[in-house]
């Protein structure tokens, strides 16, 4: 049944840019991969980081700066920006696990804000423009990402699409391989009762900062993607509105659920594309439709879902 | 001399001003069940907390083995075989009873840092593990939700995943607290049964349990130790009647 869901999930992600716009695809592919990334933490350590944006939008500057200005080939480029997101979970980790519940979401926070502010006033961010113009290059120097195949009378950049999506696929798979490994027991160990996890002998920090690292570097994977999609790396990437926001995606799809990120991604992207035209009361109506969904379905949407089905999704 | 696995040296804790343990020197002898009593507010808990690192002491030391271990961490005093228990039942709830006890068995694989493995590999556990929920009978609740569990099978497995760390020195945070007599009775056969080649340390309030298992029995009293010997003795100890006892048979 397992396998199923997934072999329909896979082809639905090679289908999907011939019949749905691909930017907004890969866009979604990003968040999706975020959202899980940061899930990871949340759903299955049980530690809130209110500083997601940090690895997200640093890690999309790095392979901007790599791609843009060193002239590197684009998956070059994305490795550096995880591995800088990897770094910078480490410091940002170490220094955060030492407290719990909200001091450690206001640590992150204010961590994030500092990554924030060097990006707003240090030079090779672009400040206020961001990195414009990113190319996206020719992966491992033959492919050219950039290419655009005429599909239906639209163009779409298939090359680089299959490109996000497997990386997508990569980062999905360490994520879900993670929560299921002998790490990942310990970690729903910590997260259902820290103390009983310590007189087990388990040294829960290290757990923790492990945890951090591996979700901030597939943050920073997901942030490295989006830049080459969208050719951008900008202030909203590294603004506490993202860390809100993917906050948000990983509530309303089900925390604890391997597959609710996606939905949430799914949802808030969705109805951020469809209702642009509304301007900024867009804002208003996924506000509302948190708060509905908080207060209707508590588990989020996959979260329901499984509980409906007696299963875990 | 007799062998004492742990040993206090005047150990003290103090909570800005408030002493709640003042100069605790207590010996537990090997293979001994050794139960810690008092009133409410005696400090029992604490004396705990300092044992197992989850509070640090303002002075005096600690001793297993001989070791000094006051300076030690929660999780490494764990790994030298002192493993505690909980007053509130713990649990890990939203996993089962195999995954629990799979938990504590698992540190000894080595392989809880890898994230990039399988969890399938945790299955040769599985034997062992329901070896040990079968010795408290538990056997056939492996597969449920933890959380849902009745709280004396809670209370049980919470000692099945004890045991699985063999640890020589159990510590038992009142075992028999909030649960209805036929579950007492149990719990009471299983920590006998489970004695056997270790060392128990208990605080319990329940005083007909502490006479059927005890060995031996320190009464604390505002933090500090009123009387210690065999139940026989200390029952009538007149310090410890006034004390304690009269105030403990309402």
């Amino acid at each position: 049944m397992n396998k199923i869901l997934w072999i329909i999930l896979i082809v639905l992600g090679l289908v999907a840019p011939f019949i749905v716009y691909p930017v907004f695809m890969m866009k979604l592919l990003c968040f999706a991969l975020f959202a899980s990334a940061f899930n990871l933490l949340l759903g299955y350590t049980g530690l809130l980081s209110f500083g997601h944006a940090a690895f997200f939008g640093g890690a999309s500057y790095i392979t901007g700066q790599l791609v843009k200005i060193s002239g590197l080939t684009p998956e070059l480029g994305i490795l550096g920006g995880t591995l800088f997101a990897a770094l910078l979970g480490y410091i940002v980790g170490s220094l955060a696990i030492r407290r719990q519940g909200i001091y450690f979401a206001m640590v992150t926070l204010a961590l994030a804000q500092i990554v924030y502010f060097i990006a707003l006033k240090a030079p090779f961010t672009g400040g206020e423009d961001g990195l414009q113009g990113i190319p996206r290059g020719k992966l491992l120097g033959m492919i050219d990402l950039g290419h655009v195949y005429t599909v239906g009378g639209s163009p779409v950049a298939l090359n680089l699409y299959y490109f996000v999506f497997a990386l997508f696929c990569f980062g999905f798979w360490i994520i879900y391989r993670t929560i299921n490994s002998p790490f990942g027991q310990v970690l729903k160990a910590i997260r259902e009762n820290e103390p009983r996890a310590v007189s087990l002998g388990y040294k829960v920090e290290r757990f923790k900062l492990m945890a951090f690292v591996i979700s901030a570097a597939l943050s920073g994977m997901a942030g490295s993607m989006k830049s080459l999609v969208f050719q951008l790396a900008s202030l909203t990437d590294v603004s506490w509105h993202t860390s809100g926001e993917v906050v948000l995606m990983t509530l309303l799809g089900g925390v604890g659920t391997v597959l609710g990120p996606l939905a949430g991604a799914f949802t808030v992207v969705t109805l951020q594309s469809e209702l642009s035209s509304v301007g900024s009361w867009i804002t208003v109506i996924i506000g509302v439709t948190f708060v509905i969904c908080v207060l209707l379905f508590r588990r989020g949407l996959v979260g329901e879902l499984g509980r409906v089905l007696k299963r875990s999704l | 001399m007799p062998d004492h696995i742990l040993a206090t040296n005047n150990l003290s804790k103090e909570f800005k001003g408030f002493t709640a343990v003042s100069a605790v020197n207590l010996r537990i002898q090997r293979g001994h069940i050794h139960a810690l009593i008092g009133p409410n507010g005696a400090g029992k808990t604490t004396v705990f907390n300092l044992l197992t690192k989850f509070l640090i002491p303002t002075s005096g030391s600690i001793h297993f083995n001989s070791t000094d271990i006051t300076r030690e961490k929660s999780a490494d005093i764990a790994l030298r075989g002192i493993v505690r228990s909980f007053q509130i039942s713990a649990v890990f709830p939203n996993l089962t009873p195999l995954e629990n006890v799979r938990l504590a068995l698992q540190r000894k694989l080595g392989v809880s840092y890898h994230f990039w493995k399988s969890d399938s590999i945790l299955k040769q556990l599985d034997g062992r593990a329901m070896d040990l929920l079968d010795a408290v009978g538990l056997a056939e609740y492996a597969g449920e939700i933890t959380g849902e569990l009745a709280y004396g099978r809670k209370r049980a497995l919470e000692i099945a995943t004890t045991l699985a760390l063999d640890p020589e020195l159990m510590l038992l945070d009142e075992p028999t607290q909030g649960m209805g007599v036929e579950d007492v009775d149990k719990i009471t056969a299983l920590v006998k049964k489970v004695s056997y080649n270790r060392t128990i340390l208990m605080v319990e309030h329940n005083l007909k349990v502490v006479a059927t298992l005890a060995d031996r029995i320190t009464v604390l009293q505002r933090g500090a130790i009123l009387a210690e010997g065999p139940y026989a003795e200390v029952s009538q100890d007149p310090q410890v009647l006034e004390a304690y006892m009269g105030s403990s048979h309402d």
